[in-house]
């Protein structure tokens, strides 16, 4: 299992938002969190990246016990286990496109061989999703469609054990989705990773095998 | 850690805008206090340095601080001249290294003639251990020679060779009350001393005494009296008051008792350093609230600074947010922040130091022109080093009130931000 939660409750203030009896996710799952705005999506990508930490109950992600952590070491989990996507401005617009993928290597202290082996994964991914010839340009310059596959590329990086994605694919229009949703899959055919997909286009079901309908799920009362 | 620093300066840099004035406004205000500092101290060095060397003034009883402006300054009068006599008596004591006499009481258009003899040349002192030194000619001789202060000189535009009438009294009466019958010969013109000197004129003890000859009831000689100077017995007989050297300084206090028990007149002796002080002290004042504007320009600068930090929070969400999601913690992002404030003043600090040295260099000779104030070119002293490093360390200080902004904000965005 690389997601169990049971009997969690977040609340920001004395009402809960999110209260989850139990929720058990296979490791490698692609799962398909879907619901209508309010019913604690962003809540939950927002725990299980460890930047919100539950009220109570268990939450642990591949084998690691989210509440039992500090903030800084939900970060540095973050920053080692997880990979992430938005609904758009995943990039900083002052760094290259190249820059903006190697971003997450920056809070690692990286000898020169790992360094290199990062680059060349950077490289590889580049190329197979078609962003060869952006490599050294500004991301301003870049499409919607385009700039999604950077953060991707970006999210990959560190082949990391889980991607969440908050609605990546929300301002794609639709040729542009399913080219992001090919290479995604493409990606986990090539090294599997557990996929959390946020979304409430509900044609991308068919690119999923756990459909998850979190307004369902969710027993606190918004 | 080199990746951050990179990523700070690239943040940085892509908000050139508000980066840059926030740049100038430290700049600015660094420049601005370094500045108005030089000038302070240079006022005070300028006053304080008027005259070196000198161990005593000696003059008829009175106060010190008067004694001291019109002997140094030529400010005001004295009360009482005291005799040639009394200062040949005291020149001749073992324990006088030297002494030179100054008569005052004439003055050309508006500055102070000074009857004084070769020794003044020889041993007058400014800004320590500086002496007077001829742009032009040479030390006034004859009875009728005169030497100009520099700013006499580029005043009237004189040239050596030329003859200068002055007048009887300090006011420029004109009319009757000029020594029309006397005039003087310009031997010498002074280089800038950035002192009194350089307002002056300066004949000989012999040619005040000559201009003088008929006056004695205090009024012009009719113009039919004729008389030969060279007939006339010049030797002076009073004088104003004169600087004096000890040969030793073990000796001033001792010469100082001396002197002010001499038995034939009242006299009295004063240290000019106290006396320089004791009236710069009624001047500091002016001194603190300069210091104060500076302070506050620093402020105001400062000031900027968070400003500028804070308002670049809001547009900068989404950059915290997409860091946060690569695993950024809030620590970092909050020493980025203070990173980004510490490049800022560390830049402003640095340009405004080579600000100053810039206006020392362009405008240095024209402000010493103007108001006599003298800027060197020095390196920077230990109490600048520290005023910059203060500076930078305020800055990274200042900076943690929008840090801390940021830090509460981005813990509630989160990943995603709401706007």
């Amino acid at each position: 299992m690389d997601l169990i939660a049971k009997n969690l409750v977040f609340a920001y203030d004395k009402n809960p938002v999110l209260k989850i009896a139990l929720l058990e996710i296979k490791a490698h799952s692609k799962v398909f969190v879907y619901g209508p705005s309010g019913c604690g999506k962003s809540t939950l990508l927002n725990l299980c990246a460890g930047v919100l930490a539950i009220n109570s109950g268990e939450l642990k992600l591949l084998n690691t016990e989210m509440s039992l952590l500090s903030s800084t070491s939900r970060d540095r989990f973050r920053a080692q286990n997880l990979g992430l996507i938005f609904q758009q401005f995943n990039l900083l617009p002052y760094l290259s496109v190249m820059e903006n993928i190697m971003l997450p290597s920056i809070l690692k202290k990286l000898d020169g061989t790992e360094k290199n082996r990062l680059e060349h994964r950077a490289h590889d991914l580049i190329k197979r999703l078609g962003l060869e010839t952006f490599l050294k340009r500004s991301v301003m310059d870049l499409s919607l469609g385009q700039q999604q596959r950077v953060a991707q590329a970006r999210a990959l990086l560190m082949s990391p054990k889980m991607i969440i994605a908050d609605e990546p694919t929300s301002s794609l229009d639709e040729k542009n989705t399913s080219e992001f949703m090919n290479l995604l899959l493409e990606e986990w055919q090539v090294s599997p990773f557990t996929l959390l997909f946020v979304s409430h286009d509900q044609r991308l079901k068919k690119y999923f095998d756990v459909h998850l309908n979190l307004e369902e799920l969710n027993e606190a009362k918004v | 850690m080199k990746a951050l620093f990179r990523l700070a300066f690239k943040s940085l840099i892509n908000r050139k805008v508000t980066s840059l004035l926030c740049l100038f406004s430290i700049t600015l205000s660094v420049l601005l206090f370094l500045s108005i500092e030089k000038v302070r101290k240079g006022a005070r060095e300028g006053f304080m340095n008027t005259i070196g060397q000198t161990d005593l003034l000696v003059g008829a009883k009175g106060s010190p601080l008067q004694l001291l402006l019109y002997t140094v300054f030529h400010l005001g009068q004295a009360v009482n001249n005291i005799r040639y006599s009394s200062f040949e008596t005291i020149k001749k004591n073992p324990m006088v290294d030297w002494a030179v006499p100054i008569s005052l009481g004439d003055s050309y258009k508006g500055h102070r003639v000074v009857a004084t003899n070769t020794d003044f040349f020889k041993h007058y002192r400014f800004r320590g251990d500086q002496g007077l030194s001829f742009a032009m000619g040479k030390m006034g001789i004859e009875v009728f020679d005169v030497v100009l202060g520099a700013s006499v000189a580029k005043k009237f535009q004189f040239k050596l060779n030329d003859k200068i009438v002055v007048s009887h009294g300090l006011g420029d009466i004109g009319g009757g009350n000029t020594h029309a019958k006397t005039p003087f010969r310009i031997v010498g013109i002074l280089n800038q001393t950035q002192t009194p000197v350089d307002q002056s004129v300066y004949i000989t003890l012999e040619g005040m005494e000559a201009i003088h000859v008929g006056w004695e009831n205090g009024m012009a000689p009719s113009d039919e009296t004729q008389i030969d100077y060279t007939k006339v017995d010049l030797k002076p007989k009073q004088i104003t008051s004169f600087f004096l050297r000890c040969e030793s300084r073990i000796m001033l206090l001792r010469l100082r008792y001396q002197i002010n028990q001499f038995p034939d007149e009242p006299l009295m002796a004063s240290v000019p350093a106290l006396a320089l002080q004791e009236l710069w002290a009624t001047m500091s004042v002016m001194e603190n609230v300069l210091f104060l504007v500076s302070v506050m320009v620093l402020l105001v600068g400062m000031l900027g600074v968070v400003i500028a930090l804070y308002s670049s929070l809001e547009q900068r969400r989404r950059e915290m947010a997409i860091l946060r999601s690569i695993g950024m913690s809030v620590g970092q992002m909050f020493f980025l922040l203070v990173l980004e404030s510490f490049f800022l003043t560390l830049l402003g600090a640095i340009l405004g130091l080579l600000g100053v040295y810039a206006l020392l260099y362009f405008m240095g000779p024209i402000f010493e022109s103007y108001f006599s104030v003298m800027l060197e070119i020095t390196k920077p002293s230990l109490e600048e080093w520290t005023f910059l490093l203060l500076v930078v360390g305020m800055g990274v200080l200042f900076a943690i009130i929008p840090a801390f902004a940021a830090y509460k904000k981005s813990l509630a965005d989160g990943l995603t931000v709401k706007s």
